[in-house]
């Protein structure tokens, strides 16, 4: 049994402790706001956070997750998120979607992180999330806007 | 049935191809040879057996030279690169997704080597057979870039790494422990499901670069 807090509340699970945490996330929790790509830490849209940090969840066995806090989409707060949030409406980001909770998921932890970040420091952040919709140069626009809109 | 003809033409090849050597004159059977260079791959001599080379520094660059089949395996190259990003797989192509050197060798904030690695190896689920894990250790991370191996000889990283200002400031005992009892060396024999392992054990290796450097650590001209 692998015990844990997803979006601020404790839960359990008692599978295979080799499931991945991206299936106990859509299968078991129904949070079906992380996607499933690639399956292999290729594209990022299954990006959460696992004890602040960014994390493909495809590739995280639960029993790795005792303990930890997960956040997903559904849970992300704060600051940055919010900033995130309205930057992304403010450009209309998504496309047709479906790599942008993961794109989200790797912005808010980057300005985390990096309150300011440059070109160099988004593409680095962001390198590992794929976007086949071709968003990228308005997510790197909104996220310069979301780090403008919290400074002062 | 046009499929088994397909998959059958590499082997028909190579049947063709042991056939010229056995008229080229070998005693061997050419399957043995085929199992002799395989099992040289994927082996170390012992130490030990070098004791046949009776000059000393001839000795230590073939005790070198055996280990280099370690040194220069994609397992070891790839995260010795000599640029910031690391390489990948056995064709030693650069790392997917793109990722860079950072802090420590740790990646860039944000895309840290523990966005997708873990402190094991971890097997992937319900993935074609050409994909099996994903690679892990506690200490995975980017060699720094004074010791990049990618693109050298082996003669060259032997020089590098006898240099303690290439080698992480290392005195030769400390490089044999290091090469002996390293958590991360020792990944490279046990690189996870769908890799190949580095030759032989760990501890083969580790006494194969103490024989080097009790006899000199001298290097390979090339
Ligand atoms: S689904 Fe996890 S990285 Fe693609
Ligand atoms: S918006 Fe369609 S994949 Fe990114």
């Amino acid at each position: 049994m692998v015990t844990f807090t997803l979006n601020g509340q404790e839960r359990t699970f008692d599978g295979d402790p080799d499931t991945p945490l991206l299936w106990v996330v859509r299968d078991f929790e129904k949070l079906t706001g992380t996607k499933y790509g690639c399956g292999v830490a290729q594209c990022g849209a299954c990006t959460v956070h696992l004890d602040g940090m960014p994390r493909r969840s495809c590739i995280t066995p639960i029993s790795m997750v005792e303990g930890s806090e997960v956040v997903t989409i559904e849970g992300v707060s704060g600051k940055e998120a919010d900033a995130v949030k309205t930057a992304w409406a403010g450009l209309d980001v998504p496309q047709c979607g479906y790599c942008q909770s993961g794109q989200v998921m790797s912005a808010v932890a980057l300005l985390q992180m990096v309150p300011k970040p440059t070109d160099a420091d988004i593409d680095g952040a962001m390198a590992g999330n794929i976007c086949r919709c071709a968003t990228y140069h308005r997510i790197r626009a909104a996220i310069h806007n979301a780090a403008s809109s919290m400074e002062g | 049935m046009k499929f088994k003809l397909a998959f059958a033409g590499p082997a028909l090849t190579g049947i063709a191809a042991a056939c010229l050597f056995v008229t080229a004159g070998t005693a061997l059977s050419p399957a043995s040879v085929a199992q002799d260079a395989n099992a040289d791959a994927r082996t170390l001599r012992p130490a030990a057996s070098f004791q046949s080379i009776a000059n000393e520094q001839e000795r230590s660059v073939a005790l070198f030279t055996e280990a280099g089949k370690v040194i220069q395996h994609p397992r070891c190259v790839n995260c010795h690169p000599a640029t910031d990003r690391p390489l990948q797989g056995a064709s030693m192509h650069p790392h997917q997704p793109p990722v860079f050197r950072g802090d420590g060798g740790m990646g860039l904030p944000g895309m840290q080597c523990t966005t997708c690695h873990s402190a094991e190896n971890i097997p992937v689920v319900g993935q074609a057979d050409t994909v099996k894990s994903i690679p892990g250790n506690p200490a995975w991370h980017l060699a720094p870039i004074e010791m990049a191996w990618e693109g050298k000889t082996l003669g060259q990283i032997c020089q590098q790494i006898k240099d303690p200002a290439r080698n992480g400031d290392m005195t030769m005992d400390e490089l044999v422990e290091h090469m002996a009892h390293d958590e991360l060396v020792g990944w490279g024999w046990n690189p996870g499901a769908g890799r190949e392992p580095v030759p032989g054990t760990q501890a083969e290796f580790g006494e194969l670069i103490r024989a080097w450097v009790d006899t000199g650590a001298a290097c390979p001209a090339s």
